[in-house]
């Protein structure tokens, strides 16, 4: 069996200026936030990065001064295009637009899931009502099905898919605890390669299988050395 | 103006049913929990992945790993799932949220909804709210009756005959509770249904500009326990 541990930037090594990456969490709860990292050490730019949220900005906790999640590659500067649905606790994704060095798509919080989910489980798309007479249905296909409209919601791509697990085995089944799970067990194989970082890694047969909640199948890296959120 | 709000979270607290699933927006909607009338419990549904939010932490008894869509830290009730963020808007989406409760920035006689975005101004995104309120069985706007400018110290109508910002969704909202009144989005329009005591219909009516129905039965605000 190929062995799929990593340290960080072993996972990422593949990972060039101008690709896509999703990245899991929300308002950086559940984002590895060592991958973060590793991405800011190893130098690379002009990322398209789809993500719920721009995370936390430096100085959201008042006594720690870091950003967070998405944050930490907003504050780097290596993001040209942000593909997310909520980007107002990022000043710096509004700068961006406002000085032209940022895009920003922005995608109702659930038509977002359905369409990482589709490309993860091979779907053409999803048809949702969200959406349908906004500006988000600016230039998507409208479809009518008995009555009633929608919008046809594609599928979206990406070539690392940056997951966080709580507890993770050495196949890459995984768990994330409570809130931490929101785009993990969706981004977890949407993407050509994807990478879990882990609070705990255990070895295959440790624990009871029920504890998992996703298939290490989805896997293809694993890094561990998550830790748990200070505050 | 904390005043007006609890007059409005208490007044929102009303429409709720035993047993109803909720998902309260951040601000004044999440303070409408707190006013509860009795024997009324209800679920509340957390749209980062979670039912069963009970309501605010104490600083020290944080869980890291349970956050409600604010970014803020959050108890959960003994009843708490939690779930990825397409089962979460599954349930949204489903009609599986017996009602929502959001601010906005305008509303119109159609129910349409405007309350994510001021081109030019404000770009923050409208996360899970287009979702929630094309999928909740029942949208509640909750907000002061007129936007007030502090620079010019100018009210201006937020109810109006048609909403000239982006909107969240077309005719979606079915009651807008403010501190002035309590107003119904029927098929006719715009029906005003309750009056607080502070104010007249004429009032009402100069601080709207959408058409206003007074109802024939029109009923006393209420926020008594």
């Amino acid at each position: 069996m190929a062995n799929k541990i990593r340290t960080a930037l072993e996972a990422i090594a593949g990972l060039q200026d101008g690709m896509t990456i999703m990245v899991a969490g929300f308002m950086g709860t559940g984002t590895p936030e060592i991958l973060m990292d590793a991405i800011i050490e190893k130098g690379v730019k002009h990322l398209t990065v789809i993500c719920n949220d721009g995370g936390l900005p430096r100085g959201w906790y008042s006594d720690y001064d870091t950003p967070r999640g998405t944050g930490k590659l907003l504050e780097a500067g290596v993001i040209d295009h942000i593909i997310a649905s909520h980007v107002g606790l990022t000043p710096l994704v509004g700068q961006g637009i406002i000085d032209d060095t940022m895009e920003c798509t922005l995608v109702p919080q659930g038509s977002l899931v359905e369409k990482i989910r589709a490309n993860n489980f091979g779907l053409g798309g999803v048809l949702t009502p969200t959406g349908v007479g906004t500006i988000a249905a600016e230039g998507k296909m409208q479809i009518e099905i008995d009555g009633k409209m929608y919008l046809l919601e594609k599928p979206l791509r990406a070539d690392y898919s940056l997951c966080r697990a709580s507890v993770c085995d050495e196949f890459g089944n995984f768990l994330c605890n409570k809130t931490t799970k929101n785009f993990n067990y969706l981004m977890a194989g949407a993407a050509d390669h994807n990478i879990i970082a882990t609070e705990r890694l255990v070895k295959a047969g440790e624990l009871d299988p029920d504890t998992f909640q996703h298939s290490g199948v989805l896997v293809d890296m694993i890094v561990e050395g998550e830790k748990p959120w200070q505050i | 103006m904390a005043d007006l709000k609890t007059r409005i979270a208490k007044r929102c607290a009303k429409e709720f049913k035993d047993g109803y699933v909720a998902n309260l927006g951040i601000g004044l909607p999440t303070m409408v929990s707190s006013f509860l009338p009795e024997g009324v419990h209800i679920t509340i549904q957390s749209e980062n992945g979670f039912t069963g939010l009970e309501g605010s932490v104490e600083r020290g008894d944080e869980n890291v790993e349970i956050i409600n869509a604010g970014g803020g830290y959050v108890k959960a009730s003994p009843r708490v799932n939690y779930f990825d963020s397409a089962t979460s808007f599954g349930i949204i989406r489903g009609g599986h949220v017996d009602a929502t409760v959001l601010g906005a920035m305008q509303v119109d006689e159609q129910g349409n909804l405007a309350n994510w975005i001021i081109p030019g101004k404000m770009y923050a995104g409208m996360g899970g709210a287009m979702d929630l309120v094309v999928g909740a069985k029942e949208v509640i706007i909750t907000m002061l009756h007129q936007q007030f400018n502090k620079k010019t110290g100018v009210s201006k109508p937020k109810i109006l005959k048609e909403c000239n910002l982006p909107v969240t969704a077309l005719g979606v909202v079915d009651l807008i509770i403010t501190e002035m009144c309590v107003i119904k989005v029927t098929d006719e329009g715009l029906l005003l249904t309750e009056l607080h005591h502070d104010f007249t219909v004429e009032d009402v009516v100069a601080a709207t500009e959408a058409h206003l129905t007074v109802s024939p039965d029109l009923k006393p605000y209420d926020i008594s326990e």
